[in-house]
């Protein structure tokens, strides 16, 4: 391999990996805070895709717009998801979240067959970010992908910030160790829960609607990434964002390289990572904590 | 509580035997706060070994090492003569390591007896008899049975264990430790929460079973530790401040400052 | 009763304690009806005896029904039993299945081969995935069954050597020959039909055996209170690993019969759809019987028949995702303990209910 092509798989793998972190952070973020396992986390991540799709001919190449709206709408229905069906899920066991989220994946993937059938529809970039730069002479990189990297690197950071520095990052992180005490302070902690919820449609959402002008939009799309989200969950540890990255990162490039060198056996890459990890740290790279 | 029965503190019998159960230097670091800081302490048969110390002085988090659910910063164990510090807490039960504890952690859903036949099953699993019914665990049984009448529980073998009061699943909690056939046993405040006539029954039994095991009791109870204890180590800030006769840790000036203050 | 100076809070705690016992007892795995031989009996007399009155394609629901309670009874070891919940296990299933048609090759094989392939090979599988996986807990512990599956899944979807996305045809069924002369001919619809009828009932036996046993009893007080089994001496992990393996070989089991039934395995049947479905069937019938689990299989399986079936629902049928999804929510919401805890709830609240459940022996 030379290096021109060396560099873009690299290029590839940190793409993917950041745009799994955005999926990824929010599926440990509801985790970590609220104590539920999502399975449907994935069908956010379609959801996104699906926007991306349905806004396109109304914004055109207004793509920033069309990320923020598809962004507030996805909060919005986020924020009345968690309010009519998650927050009776709190109190209940493992099992029964598990199977109560499996059935919503059923009913969200019939809606979306109901609303836009089952083919496999294609979005297209924004003319501005259309070709690609020169790489080494024969091979170019796409300016999109460019952009759909640096894009979740701003969201990463921006998450960063608020979890760390704010008074709402405070209150998250405190209720994510005690939810009592948070509750005891006279923080109203369901609108907090419904807000970290929305927020982690959102940021699922805006992972989706950022990868589909990459990967095509197609019904199945959410089940696949979210059981990689699982094993980066699992590879990074439960409630971590700064875990969540680096295993991100990681599956990013175990994925991409893996593809390249063992072709059809690729896929089982991630989850000889993830065997390595149980064996090495079974609590995850970082543990519980942000 | 004047309700109490007379419990004569036995003499030092621990002079004569050796010490069955030791820690040395035990230490536990949790991200940098040392919750236990080089304490050691003995255990012998025949005698009642009493810890005390206030909240947050360490007791948990030192009798969590001695029983093996944590593993020590620093120090060792040892147990019937065997280095035991690398240990899992299965296999020190199985050496003979009962422990108790604090929060009742009964089989809440079975009845009495198999909570007790259960407990006993751990020192003869042979897992591998499919064919052969639980139920007809004869030696299982037997064992359950002896502890229960041990502890006071004769009567209640086929209730089922949530419907016990909660001294009496305090009790279960020492009956399922007494049926793995121990050789020492570690309570963690074993009186927590009990009337005084319950109390009293308690101390009783452990005053019965002192001849024959070594016992560590970790207690709130300053009545019940100064009636019925040996020997009492005090413990503050996860350090041993003295460990002597009852007599001589009433009078002890450290203590009397630190933990006991006005009242003895 | 121990009496003490709160003599009101004693009695009080009895009331709570019965009803508890009452509502824990059913579901609950110390006490699996291994006492109650008859009426599975029956039902196994029964259901011999379905073929003289159904019609072959009722026959064969039958044993699409059978085969998917053997899975379901292998899971109900795992989640009702040992209180470990996979949402692997599908992989087992598909483990055995593709077993059994590569091992059948193109001239078929002998039961007597495939049976310990396919087994053995779910079972060898459920080792390295059950050694690994026991190496976390609850949440951890779903996910990590999940992300194991789906790499079974990935290598026979993806790999030659699983035959990929459209699956492979088992070209001949399995038979059982002794000495020349052919005793059993999975191809023939009656040998099949008892045949699988045979393994639903050595199963449940088995299973039923096993939960009465000194193993079967570890597992109960691994699944109530795992710390209280290692502070008596337990190491509990050997005993939970030996549960997903077994567990395992038995949904191997199943994958063999269904491999045969079909004559064909595709990628599909490791995927989590259908690990979710069978923990479905378990929850369905209620967690902690043998019993709920041939129970839940059976409604489970008519269910889904129902949606879809366009006779009944008209254009519904085609959307029965949304109907199977909701009515799956509204079950659980509503039934957490399944139907089998229906029949408990239904006792408790006649009167005298509390009163006869009362200090009744556990065993």
């Amino acid at each position: 391999m030379d290096f021109a092509t060396f560099l873009v798989q690299c290029l590839n793998a940190v793409q993917y990996g950041l745009l799994l972190f955005l999926v990824a952070s929010g599926l440990t973020l509801i985790f970590g805070i609220m104590g539920v396992i999502n399975l449907a986390h994935g069908s956010f991540y379609m959801l996104g895709a699906y926007l991306a799709f349905a806004l396109a001919p109304w914004f055109g190449d207004w793509f920033v717009t069309r990320l923020i709206v598809g962004v507030m709408l996805a909060a919005l229905f986020g924020y009345v998801l968690e309010w009519v069906f998650f927050s009776f899920l709190y109190e209940r066991d493992h099992l029964q979240q598990v199977l109560l989220t499996y059935a919503l994946i059923l009913v969200f993937e019939e809606l979306r067959s109901l609303s836009f059938g089952n083919d496999v529809h294609g979005v297209t970039a924004p003319g501005w970010l259309t070709g690609g730069f020169q790489l080494g002479g024969l091979m170019e990189y796409p300016w999109y992908r460019v952009f759909a990297s640096a894009a979740c690197l701003v969201v990463a950071l921006a998450l960063y910030a608020v979890v760390n520095r704010t008074r709402l990052g405070m209150m998250i992180r405190a209720g994510a160790s005690n939810r009592d005490m948070v509750r005891g302070l006279g923080v109203d902690i369901r609108r907090l829960y419904r807000i970290v919820f929305a927020g982690g449609v959102a940021l699922a959402a805006l992972a989706g609607m950022i990868a589909a002008p990459l990967s095509s939009v197609y019904p199945g799309m959410g089940s696949s990434v979210l059981i990689i989200c699982f094993v980066v969950v699992v590879i990074g540890g439960i409630g971590s964002i700064t875990g969540a990255l680096i295993a991100s990162l990681l599956v990013g490039f175990v994925d991409t390289f893996g593809k390249v060198f063992f072709a059809e056996w690729s896929g089982v890459g991630v989850y000889v990572l993830m065997a390595i990890v149980l064996v090495w740290r079974p609590e995850g790279l970082m543990k519980r904590g942000f | 509580m004047s309700a109490l029965p007379a419990e004569a503190s036995g003499p030092r019998a621990a002079e004569a035997s050796a010490s069955l159960l030791e820690a040395i230097g035990l230490g536990k670091r949790f991200r940098g706060l040392a919750a236990v800081d080089e304490v050691s302490l003995d255990l012998c048969v025949g005698e009642i070994h009493a810890v005390i110390g206030t909240n947050g002085a360490g007791k948990s988090t030192l009798i969590n090492l001695l029983s093996g659910e944590l593993a020590p910063s620093a120090g060792s164990i040892r147990f019937g003569g065997d280095d035991v510090t690398r240990w899992s807490q299965p296999r020190r039960a199985r050496a003979g390591l009962g422990r108790s504890y604090q929060r009742t952690t009964i089989f809440a859903e079975f009845s009495v007896l198999e909570n007790c036949r259960l407990a006993a099953q751990a020192k003869e699993p042979r897992p591998w008899l499919v064919w052969e019914r639980a139920a007809d665990d004869r030696r299982g049984i037997a064992t359950a049975t002896r502890a229960l009448a041990a502890a006071g529980l004769d009567g209640d073998a086929d209730r089922i264990a949530s419907t016990l009061s909660h001294g009496a699943k305090r009790q279960l909690e020492i009956a399922m430790c007494l049926a793995t056939g121990p050789r020492a046993l570690l309570l963690d405040e074993p009186l927590a929460g009990m009337g005084a006539e319950e109390t009293g029954r308690m101390l009783t039994l452990l005053s019965g079973l002192k001849a024959t095991h070594a016992i560590l009791l970790v207690e709130h109870d300053m009545d019940a530790v100064f009636r019925v204890a040996d020997r009492i180590t005090v413990m503050v800030n996860g350090q041993v401040i003295a460990s002597d006769v009852p007599e001589r840790i009433r009078n002890d000036r450290a203590v009397r400052e630190a933990y006991l203050g006005d009242d003895h | 009763m121990a009496s003490d100076g709160a003599g009101n809070e004693a009695s009080a705690e009895v009331g709570a304690g019965d009803v508890r016992a009452v509502v824990g007892a059913l579901p609950d795995i110390g006490r699996h009806e291994a006492g109650g031989w008859l009426v599975p009996g029956a039902a196994a007399l029964a259901i011999a005896a379905l073929p003289l009155v159904l019609s072959p394609y009722a026959q064969d629901v039958v044993v699409r029904i059978a085969i998917y309670a053997i899975f379901a009874l292998s899971l109900e070891l795992l989640v009702g039993a040992t209180g470990l919940v996979s949402l692997g296990h599908a992989a087992f299933l598909g483990i055995g299945a593709y077993v059994t048609v590569r091992a059948s090759g193109d001239s078929g094989g002998s039961l007597a081969l495939l049976l310990p392939l396919a087994m053995g090979g779910a079972a060898a599988y459920a080792v390295v995935v059950g050694a690994l996986s026991l190496r976390t807990r609850g949440v951890y512990f779903i996910m990590v069954t999940l992300a194991f599956a789906q790499m079974a899944y990935f290598v026979v979807h993806d790999t030659k050597a699983g035959g990929g996305s459209d699956g492979i045809f088992l070209y001949v069924k399995p038979t059982l020959a002794i000495a020349g002369k052919t005793l059993l001919d999975l191809g023939e619809r009656m040998p099949l039909y008892y045949t699988v009828l045979a393994a639903l009932v050595a199963t449940y036996a088995f299973i039923a055996l096993l939960l009465g046993s000194r193993f079967g009893h570890a597992l109960a007080g691994i699944r109530v209170n795992e710390q209280r089994m290692r502070a008596a001496g337990f190491s509990t992990t050997p005993y939970k690993l030996a549960a997903f393996v077994i567990a395992g070989a038995l949904a191997g089991l199943a994958g063999l019969l269904l491999a045969v039934k079909d004559g064909a395995v595709n990628p599909e049947l490791l995927s989590w759809h259908e690990s979710g479905a069978v923990l479905l069937m378990v929850i369905f019938g209620g967690i902690g019987s043998l019993r709920g689990a041939v129970i839940g299989a059976t409604c489970f399986t008519l269910l889904k028949e129902l949606f879809q079936s366009e006779a009944l629902l008209g254009s519904l049928a085609s959307h029965w995702q949304l109907t199977l999804g909701l009515t799956i929510i509204a079950f659980v919401a509503a039934l957490p303990r399944g139907l089998i805890g229906l029949g408990a709830r239904l006792r408790v609240m006649r009167p005298g209910g509390l009163a006869k459940a009362g200090a009744r022996p556990s065993r």
